[in-house]
Formats: C-alpha cells, sequence, structure tokens
C-alpha cells in the first residue's frame, strides 16, 4: 500500500528555543500510506518536529513540504486546505472539556463544511465514534469522565472526522494497558486500510513499532540518525540503536 | 471535481450510477442526491448502485451510498452495490457494520422528550440546593478551618510561614497602589459631590463628616473588599481549581498532608491580614482624597478640614471599620477556597467557579456589612 511518493517531506529544519538547538538540519520523508514511527530519547525532539510540521512552532531554517507544497509558501487558503487534510492526536487526546464526544468530533466537520445538514453531520460523528470502538453510551460523555483509553479513541475520532490523508499520532499508546495498546495498534491498522491514511507516529511503544510501522525514523542529538524498516533498525550497530531496540526492556518483545 | 447520482430505468430494474468524487467537499449536494433518488425509486423494486465510475470514496461518501442502499431496502426493494472496487470495498463495508451497531443501540436507546414545566422547575429546584450546598460548603471549609487552626496553637511550629509571607505579598503589598489609587478617588467624588450639594445651603463643613465617617465606617472597608474579592479571591480559585483538575490535591492528600492546612490556612491567614491594613491604607487615601477636594475644589483650608475632622469622628468611628476587615477577609477567603475545591475536570467549570466566587464573596461581603451595620446599632458604636 505504501508507495515512494512522499506525503511530507522535511528538509535540513533547524529548530531551536533560546540558545539551545533542538532539531538540527532533520531530514525527513513520510511516503503515502505508510506507517512512520518516530522514536528517540526523552526531550530529544520527537514532539517538536512534530509540532514543526503542523505549525505550531516555529523553525529557524529549512523546508516542509506537505503533499508537495512548501507550507512556509502557502498562502491562508492553501494553508487551510493543508490542514483539512490531517488530522491530529495529541498526547493527551486535547478534547475540548466544555464539548461531550460527540460534539468533539462533529465539531471540525461543522465548522469546515458548514453546508452540511445536521442530520448528516451527526451520523458521520457517531460512524467515526463506533470506527473507533466508541459505542452509543459514551457520546454524550464529557472529556472529564472518560478513561485514558477512552479520550484517546474518542481523540482519534476527531482527528479522523474529516477523512484527512495524514494523521500525526503523538505517543498513541502511552497510558494505555498492554491490551487497550495492542487493541490501539490493530485500530491504526485498520483505520490505514479502510481510509488510505499515512501515518506519522511518536512512540516509544517498541511493541507498536514491531507490530504496525512500516518504518521506524530515529531521532538522536538532533538528527535523525537511521530510518528504515524495524529490521534495519534492529540489525544496526550504532550504539544508541542497540541499546534502545535491543535493551533490556526490548528483550520480551522479540520473542 | 464533480459528483453526480443519476439513473436509467431498465424495465422493473433501475440503475443507479454513482460518478465523480464522493467525499466529505461534495456531502452537502451528495445528500440532496441521495435523499432524492430514495424518494424517487421508492416503489422500484430492483435497485443496483453503479460504482464503476467512482473516482474517489471517503466515510462521507461511502455513508452516504449505503444510506441510500439502506432507505431502499426498507421500502422492500433489493438494492445491490456492483462494481466495487476493492479499495473502497473495505470502507463501505466498514460503514455497514458501524451503521448496523448504530441502528440497534438507536432502538435500544429511547430518548424522552423532556416535558418543559418539568424542566424549568426541575432547575429551580436546582438551583435553590445548589445555593444552599454552597453555604453548606462554606461552613464545611470554616469548620475544617477552625479545626487545622486549633491544632497550630498546639503546634504553631507548622504553621506555614514562608506560604503565608508569600500570599501576604501577593495579596497585600501588590494590592497597595490600585487600593491606594481607587479609594483616593472615591473619597475625592464622595467629597466633591458633598460640597456641589451641600454648598448652596451653606453647609460645606459638614462635608467633611460625610466624608470622614463615610469612609471609616463603610465605603472603606467596602471598597477594599470588593477589590480583593476581584483581585485575590478569583485568582485563590482558579489556582486550587487548576490544582484540583491536575490532582495535585489528590496527591497531597495521599501523602498525608490536609490541603485546607497547606492550602487554605495560609491563603486565608494572608488575607485576614492584609485586608485591615488594606482598609486602613484605603480610608487614609480617601480621606487625602476628600481633603484635597475640599481645599482645591471647594476652598475649605487644610487645618479647617483637619480641625473639622477631629470633632466629626471619634475612635469608634474609626474602629467599626477596622473590626469589620478581617471577617469580610474571611468570607472571601473561604469562598475563594471552597469555590475552587469544587471545580470538576472540565476547563468551563472553572471559569463558573472562579465567576462565582467573586460573584458569591461580594454578595456576602455587602450582606455581612449590613448585619454588622444592625451589630454596631445595636451596641451604639
Amino acid at each position: 500500500m505504501s508507495t515512494t511518493e512522499p506525503v511530507i517531506s522535511v528538509r535540513d529544519l533547524v529548530v531551536g528555543f533560546g540558545a539551545a538547538t533542538v532539531l538540527d538540519h532533520v531530514t525527513l520523508d513520510v511516503m503515502r500510506g505508510e506507517i512512520l514511527g518516530f522514536v528517540g530519547g526523552s526531550g530529544a525532539g520527537k514532539s517538536v518536529l512534530m509540532r514543526t510540521i503542523i505549525g505550531l512552532l516555529p523553525k529557524r531554517n529549512g523546508t516542509i513540504e506537505v503533499f508537495g507544497k512548501d507550507i512556509a509558501a502557502a498562502n491562508e487558503r492553501e494553508r487551510r486546505s493543508i490542514e483539512r487534510r490531517w488530522g491530529v492526536l495529541f498526547q493527551q487526546g486535547a478534547l475540548f472539556s466544555s464539548l461531550n464526544v460527540q460534539q468533539n468530533v462533529e465539531f471540525p466537520i461543522r465548522e469546515n463544511l458548514p453546508d452540511l445538514s445536521p442530520r448528516l453531520i451527526a451520523e458521520i460523528a457517531l460512524a467515526k465514534l463506533e470506527m473507533v470502538g466508541l459505542g452509543a453510551d459514551v457520546r454524550t460523555k464529557y472529556p472529564a469522565e472518560l478513561s485514558g483509553g477512552m479520550t484517546k479513541r474518542a481523540a482519534l475520532a476527531r482527528a479522523l472526522a474529516l477523512d484527512p490523508d495524514i494523521v500525526f499520532l503523538d505517543e498513541p499508546t502511552s497510558g494505555l494497558d498492554p491490551i487497550g495498546a495492542a487493541e490501539f495498534d490493530d485500530l491504526i491498522l485498520t483505520l490505514r486500510r479502510t481510509l488510505g491514511l499515512s501515518v506519522f507516529m511518536v512512540t516509544h511503544d517498541l511493541d507498536s513499532l514491531h507490530a504496525i510501522c512500516s518504518r521506524v525514523a530515529v531521532l538522536s542529538e538532533g538528527r535523525v540518525i537511521a530510518a528504515g524498516p524495524i529490521e534495519t533498525m534492529l540489525a544496526s550497530d550504532h550504539p544508541w540503536l542497540t541499546s534502545y531496540f535491543r535493551g533490556k526492556r526490548a528483550r520480551s518483545v522479540r520473542h | 471535481m464533480t459528483a453526480a447520482l443519476t439513473g436509467t430505468v431498465e424495465g422493473e430494474r433501475v440503475s443507479l450510477a454513482a460518478t465523480g468524487v464522493w467525499t466529505a467537499e461534495r456531502a452537502a449536494e451528495l445528500e440532496r442526491m441521495v435523499d432524492e433518488a430514495a424518494r424517487r425509486y421508492e416503489s422500484v423494486r430492483s435497485v443496483d448502485i453503479d460504482l464503476q465510475k467512482l473516482e474517489r470514496l471517503d466515510t462521507f461518501g461511502a455513508w452516504l451510498i449505503e444510506r441510500l442502499q439502506r432507505a431502499l431496502t426498507a421500502r422492500g426493494a433489493s438494492a445491490r452495490i456492483v462494481n466495487l472496487s476493492d479499495t473502497d470495498r473495505g470502507l463501505i463495508d466498514e460503514v455497514r457494520q458501524v451503521n448496523h451497531r448504530q441502528v440497534n443501540q438507536q432502538t435500544a436507546v429511547t430518548e424522552q422528550a423532556p416535558n418543559r414545566v418539568l424542566t424549568t422547575l426541575d432547575s429551580i429546584g436546582r438551583a435553590t440546593a445548589e445555593a444552599g450546598w454552597s453555604l453548606v460548603l462554606i461552613a464545611h471549609l470554616l469548620g475544617a478551618l477552625t479545626r487545622v487552626a486549633l491544632g497550630m496553637l498546639a503546634h504553631p511550629a507548622r504553621l506555614r510561614r514562608t506560604s503565608i509571607v508569600h500570599h501576604l505579598e501577593r495579596v497585600g503589598l501588590r494590592a497597595v497602589p490600585i487600593i491606594l489609587v481607587t479609594t483616593f478617588l472615591i473619597g475625592a467624588i464622595i467629597a466633591q459631590q458633598g460640597i456641589f450639594r451641600f454648598r448652596p445651603f451653606g453647609a460645606d463643613i459638614f462635608v467633611v463628616d460625610m466624608v470622614s465617617v463615610l469612609v471609616l465606617r463603610e465605603v472603606g472597608v467596602l471598597i477594599v473588599s470588593i477589590m480583593v474579592a476581584g483581585r485575590s479571591g478569583s485568582a485563590f480559585t482558579a489556582e486550587l481549581g487548576a490544582m484540583k483538575m491536575r490532582e495535585e490535591i489528590d496527591a497531597l492528600r495521599t501523602m498525608g498532608f490536609d490541603p485546607v492546612e497547606v492550602l487554605v490556612l495560609p491563603r486565608v491567614v494572608a488575607l485576614v491580614i492584609a485586608v485591615p491594613l488594606l482598609t486602613f491604607i484605603g480610608a487614609m487615601a480617601a480621606l487625602y482624597g476628600a481633603g484635597l477636594v475640599c481645599w482645591l475644589y471647594g476652598g475649605m483650608a487644610p487645618a479647617i478640614f483637619l480641625a473639622r475632622l477631629r470633632e466629626a469622628i471619634w475612635l469608634p468611628t474609626f474602629e467599626v471599620g477596622l473590626i469589620k476587615a478581617p471577617f469580610m477577609a474571611l468570607v472571601i477567603g473561604l469562598v475563594a477556597c471552597a469555590e475552587g475545591f469544587e471545580v470538576d475536570g472540565s476547563t468551563a467549570s472553572l471559569g463558573l467557579k472562579t465567576t462565582a466566587s467573586v460573584v458569591k464573596s461580594i454578595f456576602l461581603v455587602i450582606v455581612l456589612d449590613g448585619f454588622f451595620a444592625m451589630f454596631f446599632a445595636a451596641i451604639g458604636m
């Protein structure tokens, strides 16, 4: 399903705060239809890269192209249309706490497609909630009443509300139990198959990397030190890769 | 990029061809087409939904195709989807499954239409109960605070002096400039109005009596309390509310700390110390403003103003204002902290409780002032 055509292409990206340089000439591609797992130590700047791509952080240098368009050069309308084609799942879900679950999913649909009938908006929102495995009993609940797993699912449903081409997932399985995390992995696989998604996934979950990622990119000391299928990572001699993928915690996963 | 749904009748059979791009952007017009087609062909026995010329399909399009099929089937027709590409099959299947689940659940969940009279009565009842409940909460917190404070008497070392000094700076020291300016202006305005109204009667000199009694007994402490409720009460509620949302209060509790001791007591003590001081400063500023206006606007020499002031007020006038101040501070602190603890997980409730904190404490401060007026009248102060 993956092709060699990049949907996101990052070139020589430099991002820093004050005197610190977090990303130092990062170059990375996300191909159409693939699930890219993005790993790196805590504080290495994984989330910074994601937030820079989606435009929440300013960059110092380099280019970011999404769907072949340079984001920095795009005008307001082009930007809107690009933004409409991606969905973001934030680490804490970032559901709007004053709206219930169904309203959270309806929100992007209603704002972007104001001509739709309320009936269709509600039906699509409920369909998205069903797709992520949330039943009718959850839709009237408010974010404060949800468990961690339900919050992630509801946030994923909202990220998928407009049928995006790319979804950004920031540590989607963190805080979930292994069963819940495995279910979430399956869910992402299923959704990629049915909706034809490209997935950019920041994660620490070795299981996810093994189970669903078509490719893995590794960020260390502000650079992408390796990118490729998980097998390449396992075969590498790089000390960081060795300790990450073949360390104590990794051992149980591989067998 | 267009989308269309065209029907061709072949005897008993109708073929509906879905063409073009069936995606979210087109969903509004597609919905109209789908609903119209469902109406038009409702009596047809057999319908083929032909997807051969479909260029692109997303959940919105798939949902509408599913809706069309469902509507036709519901009227007894046999509706089939033909020429479904492999890429779209997964989506159509998924949507169909989802829809079946939804239909099953919807029959299970029957929603009752609310009775308008009942909902009105319901909301009146809830509001009343809530008002009563918030008084109970304040009383509860007052009790907890008293217990903690009595415990402190036995172990004075446990009093959080750093915290108290920190809050004292925030609610006291940093409030001085704004309190000075506000009360100065209030004193000046009252004096100006007094001179303006009293002069026709030749009673200029009594402006001093009016301003001094009013400022020292009532207005000074009220203005300061209202300013403190808006400035510090709201901050306390927001802080405690945010701490509650982020489970910091639960963390304190599990470590064996009493949130009332750690969070509420220092804040309330700081307020109880700061508000009388601010009231004093405020009263002085108001008198200064009044004196200045009397001199510059009313032509009353400062010496005359001071001489009249000495006659107009006696120590109890001053005491009445200052005695009230710590009680006002206690009310503000209790309301602010009680509301802060009432915040639940949502950001909306944080805003709601902060507003409620300010409104309730200002209301209670004024009610309390009324009780004090009766009390002091009764004891002849």
